[in-house]
């Protein structure tokens, strides 16, 4: 047999995407991308410039300060393993509060809902929404609701689980007060500091997209949504809020978008350990299933935390003390080298760069 | 923590091998896998930090959605966007770009297009939507190609009529020997995918290991496995033998799973194929056989089989020279700058077992 | 080509057609058509790929490779 090749190349590129994508909400670089080149392009003062999850507002020297965030829940499906979008909701924008170091106090929940949402379901929502926020002692002062006319594309899977023939969207918007000794920011960040992680990953990620691709597991593969408020607390009850540098939750993009918007912004490097890291046998197993890489897989109830090295051993300790952080684990320093990189040893004791992905993991079968 | 899996991520088991490898290589030997899953592991573990520098490791076509020809991307896309029609497809090809868009884009127009893990999930979308016409994107080497076999047969059993198969179905071995009698090529030896052979056995490989005189090592995929099937590589290469041996001998038996070649012979013919950026290989591809020629893509679209034409397209992507070893994408002067993930020139960047996209994104250290 | 993950069969559905297993990875359970190792049991480790079993884990061989390995000094032949 010859071979005839004549090297057929690839044919021509797409370039911009001149729709927005689902992989624009994705967490990945597509998502910075349209940041960075639209709203940017538009929005700028100094107190968005902080870049943290939320905004830390500082009126006068004489009272605290206040931090402000905002967030939209889009989950599909809308009920998934471990909870729904109002839980979700509710601990997100009290977790985006927790991290920039405040004391979550009130929150606003705005729903968006299709027409044909069954009441019931809306119910639900709404008691997870009132159970999330006692749990958290966060007042829910004010709100709104909207009805649009549904333009649901029924997938017959989420039809199933849920029996739903319309969409619901949540906004929570979320105000706090700033801890007095905690001043967050990337830029604090040091060679040497500690690199804390609460808990295990990749578990809700693989929990909504084992509900939205209907691949059922029959143990159920449960959702981490969870408040982290309490976890902060403690460290400021503790007297170490001062030691704190930054704090992120990672949630879309998993644990690795996180750590490379810490690296980017503080302009330092990360160095972490795949060691040290906490997973769940059943997450790796469904990520190994996947084909999935669960550092890049969605997480909705734990924190990292960027602490001062030598009281990294006390602060975990105090992580440690409460049930949503038992398996936290110190997994990394920040370095002087590989700056704005984020590097991990492998378990076969070598380096990798963990940078951004484009979009959302899709399951492959390669 | 995953019994079968994690004992070959062990650090002291590939730094052994690393040793005996270093030290019984004397030739510069240049080794090829073929195979997506092996390129992943490769990149993602560094796996070329544990080699000699006289050992060079090639990556060859092993992505079957890196070399679908963009013809038949463009023909999936064309029926997604028919009336009534929902397109089914492996998660690995939504983002490969065809002549001008990816079925990603095409399903934020609003395309009914889904991502399956399992082809027997298409069974119960059929089922669930009677009314409507049911493509399948069925992709895949040797070892999808038999469970996409499996599936046909059942929809013939079940007498399940509104499902047509647009399949893109690829073998190795005519790969293997299309690239060895290339006079060009620089191959020395092959790793054979281990999965593939767990299907179809190792026995169309010792003709090919005679004629050509190149050691065809069955290797598996996990950091030891593969380091094993190098190590076992170069050992024949240093004595000059040529033989296929299995290092995967857990899973892979000479004659292969007789069952799933089975339903493969049943099912599907032996066809000329087209790879993109690569040409036309005889009797490398699978296509619909007998009774279940009924399933076509082509008796619904009978329009569109001219479409399928050889691409032709000339442009700076050098996709095709990556896929059968002769450059590197560190070669191609469009890497990590005209061409990322986010706006690719060719497959081969956009598909996560794309040669170039594990490149980049597992990207070495400087 | 082509990701497949070892699995513990914890049970298998001998009437169904095509024939179906509760095949555990890690903890996280899965139904898997075994219609191609008909003659594996629970308790045996398979290979699985796309929601298929392609074949039993033989595990004397994967202790023997393990093996291999580890005493890959002593490693001269080719097999």
């Amino acid at each position: 047999m010859t071979n005839n090749s004549k090297s057929f190349s690839c044919p021509t590129p797409i370039n911009q995407y001149d729709k927005i994508l689902l992989a624009h909400g994705g967490g990945g670089t597509l998502m910075h991308n349209l940041i960075e080149s639209l709203f940017k392009k538009y929005f700028d003062n100094d107190i968005l410039k902080q870049g943290n999850d939320s905004a830390i507002i500082d009126y006068d020297k004489n009272t605290s300060r206040y931090a402000f965030t905002t967030d939209s829940y889009v989950v599909h499906p809308i009920f998934f393993p471990g909870g729904n979008i109002g839980a979700l909701a509710v601990y997100g924008t009290i977790n985006d509060l927790s991290v920039s170091g405040a004391k979550p106090e009130f929150i606003s929940v705005s729903f968006i809902i299709e027409e044909g949402f069954p009441i019931s379901d809306l119910e639900e929502i709404v008691i997870s929404i009132k159970n999330a926020a006692d749990n958290t002692g966060v007042k829910i002062v004010t709100g709104d609701t909207k009805v649009i006319e549904s333009s649901y594309k029924l997938q017959d899977n989420q039809n199933k689980l849920n029996n739903i023939n319309a969409n619901i969207y949540i906004n929570t918007s979320g105000i706090g007060i700033v801890y007095e000794d905690m001043r967050i920011s990337p830029l604090n960040c040091k060679p040497g500091d500690a690199i804390i992680l609460s808990g295990s990953i990749a578990e809700h990620g693989i929990a909504v997209i084992s509900a939205r691709e209907k691949i059922e597991f029959e143990t159920e593969i449960k959702s981490d949504v969870n408040p982290v408020n309490r976890i902060v607390e403690e460290i400021e009850k503790s007297g170490y809020g001062r030691y704190i540098k930054v704090m992120r939750d990672p949630t879309r993009g998993g644990l690795t978008s996180t750590l490379n918007e810490i690296a980017k912004a503080g302009k330092i490097g990360i160095k972490i350990y795949e060691d040290k890291i906490p997973i769940l046998p059943e997450i790796l197993g469904a990520c190994e299933l996947f084909g999935f890489d669960p550092m890049y897989v969605a997480n909705e109830g734990k924190l990292i935390a960027v602490v001062a090295g030598n009281y990294a051993d006390k602060i975990l300790k105090v992580i440690k003390s409460l049930p949503e952080g038992n398996k936290a684990e110190i997994i990394g320093e920040i370095t002087d080298t590989n700056i704005q990189k984020v590097v991990m040893r492998t378990v076969l004791g070598n380096n990798r760069v963990l940078d951004m992905i484009s979009g959302e993991q899709l399951p492959r079968i390669c | 923590m995953l019994k079968h899996l994690s004992e070959y991520r062990n650090a002291e088991l590939v730094k052994d091998l690393s040793e005996k490898i270093k030290s019984v290589s004397t030739g510069n030997w240049r080794i090829m896998e073929i195979c997506g899953g092996q390129t992943h592991a490769i990149m993602k573990y560094n796996l070329e930090e544990f080699l000699p520098d006289n050992i060079k490791l090639l990556h060859g076509p092993g992505c079957p959605v890196c070399v679908t020809p963009a013809s038949k991307i463009d023909l999936a896309i064309y029926a997604s966007r028919q009336k009534d029609v929902i397109l089914i497809s492996y998660g690995d090809m939504l983002r490969v770009p065809g002549s001008s868009t990816d079925l990603l884009s095409v399903k934020a127009d609003g395309c009914d297009i889904r991502t399956i893990y399992s082809p027997l999930e298409v069974i119960s979308i059929a089922e669930n939507n009677p009314d409507k016409t049911i493509i399948f994107f069925a992709i895949g080497f040797e070892t999808t190609a038999s469970p996409n076999a499996h599936l046909i047969s059942l929809l013939d059993k079940k007498g399940i009529k509104n499902i047509f198969i647009l399949s893109s179905m690829f073998r190795v071995p005519p790969a293997i020997e299309f690239l060895l009698s290339d006079p060009e090529n620089k191959i020395n030896g092959f790793l054979a995918a281990g999965h593939v052979c767990t299907v179809m056995g190792y026995e169309e490989y010792i003709p090919i290991s005679k004629k050509f005189k190149v050691p065809i090592v069955i290797t598996g995929f996990e950091p030891a496995d593969i380091l094993s099937g190098i190590l076992e590589t170069i050992l024949q290469l240093e004595k000059s033998k040529y033989e296929v041996v299995n290092r995967y001998k857990r899973v892979v038996k000479q004659t292969g799973n007789i069952s799933s070649k089975k339903v493969i012979e049943e099912v599907f013919d032996i066809t000329d194929m087209e790879w993109r950026g690569i040409g036309i290989i005889p009797r490398s591809g699978f296509d619909l056989k007998g009774k279940y020629k009924i399933y076509s893509f082509f008796n619904l679209f009978k329009e569109t089989e001219s479409e399928l034409k050889p691409d032709k397209s000339r442009t700076i992507c050098i996709a095709g020279e990556i896929m059968q070893g002769k450059k590197t994408p560190l070669e191609c002067k469009a890497f990590g700058n005209l061409c990322t993930p986010e706006s690719p020139l060719g497959a081969p960047m956009v598909s996560s077992e794309g040669t170039c996209s594990a490149y980049l994104r597992y990207k070495k250290l400087n | 080509m082509c990701l497949a993950i070892p699995g513990k069969i914890i049970s298998i559905e001998e009437n169904s057609n095509p024939k179906m297993a509760k095949v555990s990875f890690g903890g996280a359970i899965k139904n898997i058509c075994v219609d191609w190792v008909p003659e594996a049991k629970v308790g045996d480790y398979v290979l699985v790929h796309v929601g298929f079993a392609l074949n039993i884990i033989d595990e004397k061989e994967a202790e023997e490779t393990l093996k291999l390995i580890r005493d890959i000094d002593n490693t001269e032949e080719i097999c």
